[in-house]
């Protein structure tokens, strides 16, 4: 991991919103961001590299023959309401694409309904902000930039041990309770989006935990 | 001196003003937040766009409401993009009415749209002329040398 985490990170930010596109991008510019800003789903997959109808076979994007993106984008930030493609579309274009389905997506609304955002969640986006979006939501794009950029060394460590031998079952154990509490915060976390909107980032925060491991993002995760 | 102190008065004076009768939000303290000697301009440009964006939206819900069947799902698209654009720029008062209007657009009540597009052009004009006011006084502090109080 020679990278250097000067580095800057490559933000593709989608919008309909010409209003909401200049905010976005000085919000990011502000954390020193390189920022591209698309006003459509359609254009952002263009930007990425990925054309609609190549979506029947996703294995072989026919951009670039060495199945990488042509550009490097390390987050997708997309609004959700848009006409034509909306950000869960988008979203889910870019999860069932080979070769963009390792980007982090996040989705922003200015509407707060819960159905929405656990079904974006599930769906795979790391974050929901509800719009006007601030500063402290950019604040929190950092930890799922840096995790592409490194692969987690924690989870190598942990493969290692089963491999060897040691106590498998603990392991495995420790496992399927993190999945239980992740599920158990994703429950709770939809009663609590009917408070007032002075809660609905704190909601928000506490049903969603940074540190958690996702299986489909991790390209070395062994099967739980 | 006594100028810039006496425009300084002013522009605070002006501002809380807006904030108290609930002309703008937190929200437009985020947009003065974000700028800086990098982007001087980020405040006006912004709400340049606002005020762009605000008319072309009035002129089609002005169209939307005048067709012999009116399509109630149009008039709502174009009042959801007037409140997330006035929201983001902490227009309080227009996102307010923009959000009765939705839900007269949801009951398909022709006579509380119409109630609403009066309602929510008078609080655009409103708002455009408290903004651009404050704009003009922010000019005037810094042509006579002093800065814009943070």
């Amino acid at each position: 991991m020679g990278m250097s985490m000067e580095s800057q990170f490559h933000v593709l930010a989608v919008d309909d919103s010409i209003i909401d596109r200049k905010l976005i991008e000085r919000l990011l510019k502000t954390s020193s961001y390189q920022v591209t800003t698309v006003d459509s789903g359609t254009k952002a997959l263009e930007f990425l590299g990925l054309h609609e109808d190549d979506q029947s076979n996703t294995e072989t994007p026919s951009v670039s023959p060495n199945n990488h993106q042509e550009v490097d984008v390390n987050l997708i930030i997309t609004d959700y309401c848009m006409p034509g493609m909306t950000g869960y579309d988008l979203l889910r274009k870019i999860k069932e694409s080979s070769s963009l389905r390792d980007i982090p997506v996040v989705i922003m609304s200015s509407e707060n309904v819960p159905s929405r955002i656990s079904r974006c969640l599930e769906e795979g986006a790391e974050e929901f902000f509800l719009k006007p979006v601030r500063l402290s939501d950019v604040n929190r794009l950092r930890p799922h930039m840096m995790k592409t950029k490194l692969k987690d060394p924690k989870q190598d460590n942990e493969e290692n041990k089963e491999e060897s031998g040691k106590p498998v079952s603990r392991s495995l154990e420790e496992k399927e309770e993190q999945q239980q509490q992740h599920q158990q915060q994703q429950l709770h976390r939809l009663p609590q989006q009917q408070h007032s909107n002075s809660n609905k980032r704190k909601a928000l925060e506490e049903g969603l935990s940074p540190d958690r491991t996702r299986p489909r993002y991790n390209g070395l995760t062994t099967v739980v | 001196m006594d100028g810039v102190a006496q425009l300084q008065k002013q522009l605070v004076d002006f501002t809380d003003s807006l904030f108290q009768e609930g002309f703008l939000d937190e929200q437009f303290n985020q947009l003065q937040q974000l700028q800086d000697e990098s982007n001087p301009d980020f405040v006006v440009e912004v709400v340049s766009l606002f005020f762009e964006d605000s008319e072309r939206l009035l002129n089609e819900l002005a169209k939307a409401l005048e067709q012999k069947t009116i399509d109630f799902r149009k008039v709502d698209a174009h009042v959801h993009q007037f409140k997330g654009s006035s929201s983001s720029i902490g227009a309080q008062r227009v996102q307010k009415v923009c959000i009765a209007f939705r839900n007269y657009c949801e009951e398909q009540n022709i006579e509380g749209c119409l109630k609403c597009l009066q309602q929510v052009k008078l609080e655009y004009s409103l708002v455009k002329n408290k903004l651009e006011t404050l704009f003009k006084i922010e000019k005037q502090l810094i042509a006579a040398g002093g800065s814009i109080p943070t």
